[in-house]
């Protein structure tokens, strides 16, 4: 390999963001979530790319979805959970298709590393009618990902981009090249592809079932899934990080390896299944690959049950062949824990000792579930701090119940739940634990932090206005390590028939830390 | 010290004795996991042996998974290099580089039979640092690079790529390690 000042080492991440500005992109939205959080972070270095932090992740695909139709290459990116939450407009806009490219990133994560659930994102491009591009390395993600802007062009269509954790946070040399602009669009008015009433959205759905066809032929012929014959008594389909595990047990095994997984490439693999003997399909999560294959009447073996459960590790690979079931030596790691000196603990210590049931959010403090504090007995999703407390505050009797969520999931999405909460009568006390940042994913700015992804100034959302503009009878702002006030407060909003917001305020301690370090510098 | 091989021909480092280090170069990969404690300095460490590979020429794959909490809880990172490396998690790994003494029994089923663990050492990182205890990785890092086949020039340029702040600390450390590590 040739050493040069353009060799770095990138994560997966840094790697498809680098391959997403050579490409020419120009506008990118998204919202903080392992493992995907450093793609935008890297992406807002660069001058020519339009770069935010959104609120929640449907108004992320919006708003770069919109750039796309109005002319500019644009990327969304979030975790597998966040593509929920932006599920309304993802689902449509494979309809009206595109203008510049779009593409969506989805970092899924097998084994929830960092996650609510480990739902498999590909299952999507079946549902939605996109196609779906899966690198295995860094590597690839870079390449692939500027394939994946022409192939949206091309076929006015948004492209889903899959990757995984492994990918995601695994680094490797990455050869820097120039970026290419890419050719000037224009909006175009035309209600018929992008005002989406019934009329319009049936011809549009006709104009999806022909694109479909296309693409199909298109991932017969496309290089990025490959046929390599070698042994022909064993072969592997496969896609994503486990064809690597699998190239490090069997290397002189076959391959078809599928990196434009859906449409499925039908004819390839078939043709793959005539000349190999012994078939393995082997992926992450879903049978996704495994049930195409068998839709075909392919005759090929997939993982048991077992391996659905959970990340693939390179040491399963010869157990999925011989068909047994997952025989995992279980390493004992030391549970996460909120940091000594994080402000969360003070309000869950207080929790804890008023014997009260916590609805709990998305953030570091969900692990107030843990010991030594075991006070936090709900998390859902995101927002489900606010909502969950007006749900079960309607059923249980005899116990207060208390929400709790982080201000930047509180922006995220418990603005709607406090608004549902005041129209709908409730009442009880909801804490907003509000550390002045993103603090689980490394610390981004949200609107109440008054700064974007840029690090510019901007207009500041400010929390407690906000909440009684929303409905909420008392608004407290308590700084946590004024620990007697904090419970005097909390103990009479909780004897109150009224809807109360306590703003526990104060910084994240590692924050505080980042910036005295930046200073001293 | 016990699972530590080639001890008695282990050279004095230099360009040309990395051919004879306490790990060979070969065309499988070698592979190496730092673990630790979260806010340790694992994933610096990992990321400077990293770059350090990159600038010998080899092909470097690194993985580590970031999960809840910034700090407390178990971390690890493992590094791949070689001529070509596929799968960037190993099965087994060559180098045991643990930072941890409670985290020490976690991790210590992965090393091959005939590899290199550096446990022992920990504590005379501990020692040397004294109260900058933020330097015990780069320490661990000297005791490293005594065993690997890359050139000191290439971890010296890595520990400036990867160590914004105090370099020239960083930089002694690393040599105390390496000094550490050279000596049997």
């Amino acid at each position: 390999m040739a050493k040069s000042s353009k060799i770095v080492l990138y994560s997966g991440n840094e790697a498809l963001a680098s391959g997403a500005y050579e490409a020419g992109l120009k506008f990118a939205t998204g919202y903080p979530g392992t493992p995907s959080t450093e793609i935008l972070q890297f992406l807002s270095q660069f001058d020519e790319i339009d770069s935010q932090w959104s609120i929640n992740e449907k108004v992320a695909f919006e708003v770069a979805y919109a750039a796309a139709i109005g002319g500019k290459r644009s990327i969304f990116v979030s975790k597998h959970v966040g593509l929920n939450v932006a599920m309304d407009p993802f689902m449509t806009s494979s309809y009206s298709g595109i203008n510049a490219g779009f593409v969506i990133v989805t970092c899924d994560d097998p084994g929830m590393h960092s996650s609510q659930n480990e739902q498999d994102n590909r299952l999507f491009a079946r549902i939605a009618k996109m196609p779906l591009l899966e690198p295995t390395s860094p590597k690839e993600a870079k390449e692939m990902i500027k394939f994946a802007f022409e192939l949206s062009e091309k076929f006015d269509t948004p492209v889903i981009f899959r990757m995984t954790t492994r990918i995601c946070h695994s680094k490797e040399n990455i050869i820097l090249g120039n970026r290419v602009e890419a050719k000037a669009r224009n909006f175009e008015v035309n209600p018929q592809k992008y005002v989406m009433i019934p009329k319009f959205a049936l011809m549009r759905h006709e104009e999806l079932e022909k694109r479909m066809i296309k693409l199909k032929k298109v991932t017969e012929t496309s290089t990025l899934n490959k046929i390599e014959i070698n042994d022909k008594k064993l072969g592997f389909i496969t896609s994503g990080v486990t064809y690597l595990y699998a190239k490090e047990f069997y290397p002189n095994a076959s391959y078809l390896k599928l990196g434009f997984s859906f449409p499925f490439p039908a004819e390839k693999a078939r043709k793959f299944c005539q000349q190999v003997k012994n078939v393995i399909v082997l992926e992450e999560l879903e049978p996704f690959i495994e049930n195409n294959c068998r839709l075909l009447g392919l005759k090929v073996k997939g993982k048991d049950l077992s391996f659905c459960i959970g990340e693939i590790r390179p040491e399963f690979i010869p157990d999925i062949v011989a068909g047994k079931k997952k025989n995992e030596k279980k390493v004992v790691s030391r549970p996460p824990q909120l940091c000594l000196g994080c402000p969360h603990r003070l309000v869950f210590n207080i929790l804890k000792k008023l014997d009260v049931i916590v609805s709990g959010d998305i953030g570091c403090y969900t692990l107030g579930v843990l010991p030594p504090f075991s006070s936090l007995h709900t998390c859902l999703c995101m927002g489900s701090g606010i909502t969950f407390q007006e749900g079960l505050s309607k059923t249980i009797h005899g116990k207060k119940v208390v929400g709790v969520i982080g201000d930047s999931t509180f922006v995220h999405s418990g603005i709607t739940g406090l608004i549902n909460s005041a129209y709908n009568k409730t009442k009880g006390v909801i804490i907003i634990l509000d550390n002045g940042t993103t603090a689980m994913t490394g610390g981004q700015p949200h609107p109440a932090t008054g700064y974007t992804l840029k690090g510019e100034i901007t207009k500041n959302l400010v929390i407690e206005d906000i909440c009684r503009v929303a409905g909420a009878d008392n608004v407290d702002v308590i700084d946590p390590t004024h620990v007697e006030l904090l419970e005097e407060t909390l103990r009479k909003r909780l004897s109150e028939d009224k809807l109360s917001v306590i703003i526990a305020r104060r910084p994240c301690i590692l924050m505080v830390q980042k910036i005295k370090k930046q200073k001293n510098s | 010290m016990k699972n530590q091989r080639n001890n008695s021909r282990h050279p004095k480092q230099s360009e040309e004795s990395n051919k004879n280090s306490g790990i060979r170069t070969t065309n499988n990969p070698i592979s190496v996991v730092f673990y630790g404690n979260g806010g340790q300095g694992v994933v610096t460490a990992s990321e400077v042996l990293s770059w350090a590979a990159l600038y010998a020429n080899y092909h470097v794959k690194k993985t580590e998974v970031h999960g809840m909490s910034q700090r407390g809880g178990s971390v690890e990172s493992y590094i791949r290099f070689g001529k070509e490396v596929f799968s960037p998690l190993p099965v087994e790994v060559d180098m045991l580089v643990c930072l941890h003494e409670e985290e020490y029994p976690r991790l210590k089923p992965q090393l091959k039979k005939s590899g290199i663990d550096l446990f022992n050492y920990l504590t005379q990182a501990k020692q040397v640092v004294g109260e900058q205890k933020i330097f015990v990785n780069t320490f661990m890092l000297g005791v490293v690079s005594a065993y690997l086949p890359i050139a000191e020039k290439h971890w010296l340029e890595a520990l400036n790529k990867v160590f914004k702040y105090s370099q020239a600390e960083n930089k002694n450390f690393f040599l105390k390690g390496r000094e550490k590590g050279a000596i049997k």
